[in-house]
């Protein structure tokens, strides 16, 4: 890309450096913590990742600018206030999760209300045995495992995953719209009673309970890079371990996102389009649909398994609460937000609803505060209130989703007419 | 013989939709497939593209058995449709309409897919030159980063011919392809419907309702009525049968009585 009169990259670049510099330099005075101002200016200096991928920039300041705010900006942020690298690491969980399910929902066009379930998944999956749990039905007090072994449990998951999304898909997917969102739905809530409930014969998920995996610095995940980094540097371990996982996190959701954009743009992908388009005409075109879409049910279901081994490792307590239908619609919300069948506006969904649930509204409330309302009125027992607000918002001033879906011109320009005898069948 | 269909009935309930019609079609023929509305033309389409299973009788396409193989098996084997209202995938661009209908003759897996391997490059480009080659073939080449919900509809009529086309059919099924055109959309339809044999060397059976489609270009015409094959033959016979003439007007009109009388010709 050449610099054209209305190339912003120069604008964006200033924008970020700048925004961080004042970020950081807010974040450092410990005094400012009452501040109604850092927020504010923490999530702007995130939102120039937003407009590197919307305003018209080279490619250089685009990555210029990811590496600025994901690599350098939020890590920095991070050791000094844990809660802003906490979001970042939720979002980024979230994001993961809200690109399976856009798979599902998306793609391919099948409501799944109980995609929470796979979550679930992975995510017992790790704690079960990552905590103490397993000695509870395993003998010979082998528990807890490895923390390193999370690398095997993530794979691992995977496909668990993906076998618990072919399982449910089969009966599943020979009904269609409504009826197939209710089943989900049903399925959904069947996995939440069963990990409710699967302590008794053999306590295995510890029920209501839920499952805690004891913070130990000597057997956690990454321990083996963080223990001597937080010793370097003097930052204290859980910092440094959030940061780890918060590094880990970014690589597993640049892979997914990979993984989802190439499967796009496939024959796979296609498929999964043209059946959500229209299923009988796709079916003439020799589209399989049942196997097509456990494909789709499966790879979504695949990577919310893998997210939910890193959600457990991350917050070291799960509970089948944590798995329940709003869950589900939550993760539903961020790929309605942020556009049915779009890689970006996914992931824009995700950082969205959680930074409302997990910053703004907690700050609009505390700005509320100021304004002395009599207790009745307390603003927090609003948020959701505000936060249901904002969705319809959005909704009506952007029905197609904050980054709406594209199709991908073709690249014909690349082909040459003389090759058209090789390989064409 | 391609396509063979012996006494194929399709019973719906107390309704007899397709009554043991039998049905050759030579290779490399353009077979016509008329009956007034209702007459079971379409039922009998679905048939053989295994949307519904017969209730009795046998198709046989290229010496095998097609009863009970799905929709997509069906294509699988060289049988490709259109509709008679166009189904598209209309968020889908011009090209990508096209690919979709390559897919069982594409050999991406998933695995392929993720890993961009040579096997993916490879096929994705087989796709895009035959996709050109198709676009070309239709004269839609320049519109192939349109949506599909976007293309005048005279053109999406010859996307989805392109798209049946993908799928390297032997046979191809064009449910009333002129259906809505004006005069010289249809009269270019008829040269493209002319040039799927000619050049692409495929036998055609349409069901249309335009005559002077029907009587220009068909090797042999079928008529249907109330699910029954009625007639058979050439195009002149077929317009000269009696039977037909009675099916399409009504037994007055084909009887020469209607208008004789100045009352409006009740005559029955």
């Amino acid at each position: 890309m050449t610099q054209t009169s209305n190339d912003k990259s120069a604008l964006l670049l200033a924008s970020t450096v700048i925004s961080g510099i004042v970020a950081y330099l807010m974040v450092l005075q410990k005094n400012n913590i009452e501040s109604y101002f850092v927020t504010p200016v923490v999530m702007y200096f995130c939102l120039n990742l937003y407009f590197a991928g919307s305003w018209k920039v080279s490619r250089v300041a685009q990555i210029a600018v990811f590496v600025l705010v994901l690599a350098i900006g939020i890590p920095m942020i991070g050791f000094t206030n844990s809660l802003y690298l906490q979001v970042a690491v939720t979002i980024c969980i979230f994001a993961a999760m809200s690109l399976g399910l856009n798979v599902v929902v998306g793609f391919a066009g099948l409501l799944d209300l109980g995609y929470a379930a796979f979550f679930a998944v992975g995510a017992y999956l790790w704690a079960i045995f990552a905590g103490s749990q397993a000695n509870e039905f395993i003998a010979g007090n082998l528990f807890p495992l490895n923390g390193n072994l999370v690398f095997v449990f993530i794979p691992l998951a995977l496909f668990v995953a993906a076998g618990f999304g072919a399982l449910l898909g089969l009966p599943v997917l020979k009904v269609k719209g409504d009826y197939l969102a209710i089943i989900t739905l049903g399925l959904g809530e069947v996995i939440r009673v069963l990990a409710n409930n699967l302590n008794k014969p053999i306590n295995i998920t510890n029920g209501s309970q839920g499952v805690r995996i004891a913070p130990n610095p000597e057997n956690s995940p990454l321990a083996f890079i963080t223990v001597p980094l937080s010793e370097a540097t003097g930052i204290p371990f859980f910092q440094m371990q959030l940061t780890m996982y918060y590094v880990l996190i970014l690589v597993v959701v640049a892979a997914v996102a990979v993984f989802v954009t190439r499967l796009d743009n496939s024959r796979i992908g296609r498929a999964w389009v043209a059946i959500r388009e229209d299923e009988v005409a796709a079916q003439a075109m020799g589209i399989p649909l049942v196997r097509t879409k456990l494909i789709a049910f499966a790879t979504g279901a695949s990577f919310a398994g893998a997210m939910g081994v890193l959600y457990a490792a991350v917050i070291g307590f799960i509970s089948p609460n944590d798995f329940n239908f709003e869950r589900s619609t939550q993760i539903l919300a961020m790929v309605v937000l942020g556009g049915l069948g779009s890689i970006q506006g996914v992931i824009v969904g995700a950082a969205i609803v959680i930074s409302l649930n997990q910053l703004v509204l907690v700050e609009i409330s505390r700005v509320l505060q100021l304004v002395k309302l009599p207790p009745r009125f307390d603003p927090t027992q609003y948020q959701q209130l505000i936060y249901g607000v904002i969705l319809i918002a959005m909704m009506i001033v952007r029905p197609k989703g904050l980054v709406p879906a594209k199709r991908n011109p073709a690249k014909l320009e690349n082909l040459e007419h003389g090759e058209l005898a090789k390989g064409v069948k | 013989m391609l396509l063979n269909v012996n006494k194929a009935r399709k019973v719906f309930g107390g309704l007899t939709a397709v009554n043991d019609v039998t049905f050759q079609v030579p290779e490399k023929s353009i077979i016509s497939v008329i009956g007034p509305n209702g007459a079971g033309k379409t039922t009998f389409f679905n048939m053989i593209t295994g949307i519904y299973k017969p209730t009795s009788g046998e198709i046989m396409f290229d010496n095998q058995n097609m009863i009970g193989l799905r929709p997509d098996e069906v294509t699988e084997k060289g049988i490709a449709r259109t509709f008679q209202n166009i189904r598209l995938f209309g968020a889908m661009t011009t090209l990508e309409n096209v690919l979709v209908g390559r897919h069982t003759r594409a050999t991406t897996s998933f695995l392929d897919a993720i890993l961009h391997n040579n096997n993916y490059k490879q096929d994705e480009r087989a796709g895009l030159l035959r996709a050109k080659e198709l676009l070309e073939f239709v004269g839609l080449l320049d519109k192939r980063d349109e949506l599909a919900a976007n293309l005048p509809y005279g053109e999406q009529r010859r996307l989805e011919i392109a798209r049946a086309l993908a799928t390297n059919p032997k046979l191809i099924l064009l449910d009333e392809p002129t259906a809505g055109m004006n005069p010289q959309e249809t009269e270019e339809t008829k040269h493209l419907i002319r040039r799927l044999r000619d050049e692409q060397g495929i036998t055609v059976v349409l069901i249309e309702h335009d005559m002077r489609v029907v009587m220009t270009i068909s090797d042999n015409v079928t008529v249907l009525d109330y699910g029954t094959k009625i007639a058979e033959g050439l195009p002149h016979e077929v317009r000269n049968n009696p039977q037909v003439i009675e099916a399409y007007l009504g037994r007055g009109a084909a009887a020469g009585e209607f208008g004789k009388t100045a009352e409006g010709g009740e005559a029955a």
